[in-house]
């Protein structure tokens, strides 16, 4: 199982808010494809898959505000 | 940083957004470098990711009527209105190389902004914690960017002349009950949109291509 985690996106950003998520919970998904598109201050960015496999878990709903660092997403090689 | 500037004039929204689009993934394939888009569009409304609707203030019959079209598109921020009467610059960069920090992108753009201002005797600043360039109070330049794969879009639009401010009372701007301010109003004079592109793409040039910091 492969730990989706928000990654630093600069100095000063904590946190980040998700506004999308591109792969629904048990789909399939590739490496380096749009999984979940965040927001913070003007800027919108999406995080790609880290690895090819299935969403097993989505652990923050759209609209949710996540830490630097914390894990949103599981995916099951 | 080495970019190109594509200068698309005046032009529809849907057709820069699209441009912007390609070029991205051109630059994520490898088959094209960075482009900073300068232009002018004609009257629209665009709705940022963190947008609520109820920011626009009119019905949508009244933006028919008055040819104002209406975008969700995925930059940041809420909602925004652009019309002929402001510079608008796009810079499709790759970040890839560079200083990966998003708010660090921001305070640049910003600083590209406040340099071109300064040209026109206009004194400006920012405001902590509210992106975008501000003068006497109000807001002269809004930003608003997407960074997909580290390769930015969108970018920020400048008030340049003081006829083109009228429309923004459609909506609340960046979601907040503030008023907006054209170069031509704090200046004091007349100044054509067009004739503030050369100094733009040079401001550009000295931030991004001389002093932006890599990794």
């Amino acid at each position: 199982m492969t730990e989706v985690i928000l990654p630093g996106l600069g100095e000063g950003i904590k946190k980040a808010v998700i506004s999308y998520w591109f792969v629904k919970e048990g789909d399939k998904i590739d490496k380096d494809n749009d999984l979940v598109e965040l927001a913070t201050d003007k800027a919108a960015f999406n995080l790609p898959a880290p690895c090819s496999g299935a969403l097993s878990k989505i652990l923050f709903k759209e609209g949710d505000t996540v830490d630097i660092g914390e894990v949103l997403a599981l995916i099951q090689e | 940083m080495q970019f190109q500037v594509v200068d698309l004039g005046l032009v529809d929204f849907r057709a820069a957004w699209q441009y912007q689009k390609d070029i991205s993934r051109s630059i994520r394939d490898d088959k094209a470098e960075s482009v900073l888009i300068v232009c002018r569009h004609y009257p629209v409304i665009t709705l940022g990711r963190q947008a609520d609707k109820r920011n626009i203030v009119v019905g949508l019959p009244e933006l028919k009527r008055l040819g104002i079209e209406v975008y969700e598109i995925e930059r940041g921020g809420d909602v925004t209105y652009h019309g002929p009467g402001q510079i608008i610059a796009y810079p499709v960069f790759d970040l890839g190389g560079l200083k990966r920090d998003i708010r660090f992108f921001l305070r640049r753009l910003e600083d590209v902004g406040i340099d071109l201002l300064a040209d026109f005797g206009v004194d400006t600043c920012r405001l902590p914690g509210l992106t975008g360039i501000w003068c006497q109070g109000r807001k002269i330049a809004s930003i608003g960017i997407a960074v997909r794969n580290w390769i930015s879009f969108h970018g920020m639009s400048i008030n340049i002349e003081n006829d083109d401010l009228t429309n923004f009372s459609l909506i609340n701007p960046c979601g907040m009950n503030i008023g907006m301010i054209s170069i031509e109003a704090a200046a004091g004079r007349r100044i054509i949109t067009d004739d503030v592109k050369d100094n733009l793409v040079a401001k550009f040039k000295r931030v991004f291509g001389e002093v932006y910091e890599y990794d």
